[in-house]
């Protein structure tokens, strides 16, 4: 049992963490006894387990995650996604309409090409692409606002412990915000203003999501600005 | 073999560019210089100036090309028609098709290809000024851009040459030692695995003599590692330090 840094410390892929009775968890990997990174980012010693929060990666759906996508194709009887992700997301038709005839019903009136919608991943596994839903309330179109486009690793950051960093940007600057976990971001505000304010906001917490402090550092930041405009 | 029509390494053991037979050229790397990739880095070793950027891992089109049980991984490596002093074609030569597979072959081992099935993940190596050694440097920047990219890998890829000149054993071959010299040896290293992915030689050397070139790349492959580490580094460092500050 032989630890190599400190929490939190930077690895670059390769790097050996830990030897002994260690189990890897994200961005590690174990070979024979010794644990390795296997992507850039801070790691994280717990008691039987080390793993790496990674600093850039890409989104790999999964079941439950809310995500923002957009729509790519339409065919016959259902909807190609972008969500973002290595594999192109499905939405079937028959999750939209309760009785759906391709004869009688034209998708792209209710969905077309380029349309963003915020979607439910149901189903996915290595196999398959994944398969969204928009039968949930709040589900659907996206039909104002802005998008803000980060790592996706970062998302924990941006809704922060219990949603600490989230509910305050959004009642600092006074919008409403939407997180999908595929790394895009609905900020819709009242005014562009306010949407300006939450758009500096997020790229900052993109930034410098791997320092401590975060949050207070943002509301700062938040109410400077907003003396600032006033 | 053809007599070298000037002495590459003077009686001080100097060489035609100044430096001592175990010396590197000076190298700079930076990652992240391509706003469209997912992953990108730019490597200048002595002359050399190579871009490399990663796309992916993406939905494989043409899809028949798509694996059922990992990720494809495509490489092309490929020299600009102004990178070397008489314009080269930009169509791809045999030598370019080769590279392309041997590096790919080089950094294949060190990829989690098996988490994403069906996928592609798209590499681009392309050498803006050649001066020898392109493979090499072509490798080692190709793994920075793979990190940069956020992909999963078991380990960084360096690489790095060493070669016989003027009878003598002597690391990072640059052009005119590489065309005059007697021997060549390009070789990829995973550092922390400690496992060689790529090796080659042209030209004649002895048992000892190979061992010895071994030896030295092996060397050089380890300074530059740790180059590539700083490098993936120093993006991050700074961002946190300017913070500390405030």
């Amino acid at each position: 049992m032989e630890i190599f840094y400190e929490n939190k410390q930077l690895v670059t892929p390769g790097d050996l963490l830990a030897e002994g009775d260690y189990a890897a968890g994200n961005n590690a990997y174990k070979a024979g006894n010794k644990v390795y990174a296997s992507r850039l980012g801070l790691v994280n010693y717990e008691e039987k387990r080390v793993s790496v929060v990674a600093l850039n990666a890409f989104y790999v759906p999964t079941v439950g995650d809310l995500v923002i996508g957009k729509v790519t194709e339409v065919n016959i009887n259902s909807w190609t996604v972008d969500i973002n992700a290595p594999y192109a997301a499905l939405l079937q038709a028959s999750d939209v309409l309760n009785r759906f005839k391709p004869q009688r019903d034209d998708l792209s009136r209710i969905f077309d090409v380029g349309d963003l919608i915020l979607a439910k991943i149901v189903t996915y596994d290595r196999t398959r692409d994944p398969l969204l839903t928009v039968r949930e309330p709040g589900l659907g179109k996206v039909s104002r606002g802005q998008i803000v486009k980060i790592t996706p690793t970062k998302i924990p950051r941006v809704i922060g412990k219990k949603g600490s960093m989230i509910n305050m940007l959004k009642k600092e600057a006074g919008c409403k915000i939407v997180v999908g976990q595929n790394g895009l971001v609905l900020v819709d505000g009242a005014n562009p203003e306010d949407e300006r304010l939450a758009i500096t906001a997020i790229h900052k917490i993109e930034e410098e999501a791997h320092t401590s402090g975060l949050t207070d550092r943002i509301t700062e930041m938040l109410k400077r600005e907003r003396e600032a405009t006033k | 073999m053809s007599r070298p029509i000037r002495k590459l390494i003077d009686e001080n053991g100097i060489r035609t560019d100044g430096r001592k037979v175990d010396e590197l050229r000076p190298v700079k790397i930076t990652i992240g210089v391509l706003s469209n990739a997912d992953g990108s880095a730019y490597i200048e070793q002595g002359k050399n100036k190579i871009l490399a950027a990663v796309y992916g891992p993406r939905e494989v089109h043409p899809r028949h090309l798509a694996l059922p049980d990992r990720a494809l991984l495509r490489c092309r490596y490929h020299m600009a028609p102004f990178s070397v002093e008489e314009r080269k074609s930009p169509a791809p030569s045999r030598r370019e098709t080769e590279l392309s597979k041997v590096i790919r072959e080089a950094l294949e081992p060190t990829i989690f290809l098996e988490q994403y099935p069906r996928t592609s993940i798209d590499l681009f190596i392309e050498v803006l000024q050649a001066d020898g050694g392109t493979r090499c440097a072509g490798t080692t920047v190709a793994s920075l851009a793979l990190a940069d990219a956020g992909i999963p890998m078991r380990d960084l890829v360096v690489a790095c040459a060493s070669g016989k000149v003027d009878g003598q054993v002597v690391l990072d071959l640059n052009d005119i030692e590489d065309k005059e010299g007697e021997a060549d040896v390009p070789i990829a290293f995973a550092p922390n695995l400690n496992a060689i992915t790529l090796l080659q030689m042209d030209g004649l050397l002895t048992d000892e003599e190979f061992e010895k070139a071994l030896d030295l790349a092996l060397e050089g492959c380890r300074r530059i590692h740790a180059l590539q580490k700083e490098t993936l580094k120093a993006k991050y460092v700074t961002a946190k330090e300017e913070v500390e500050e405030e």
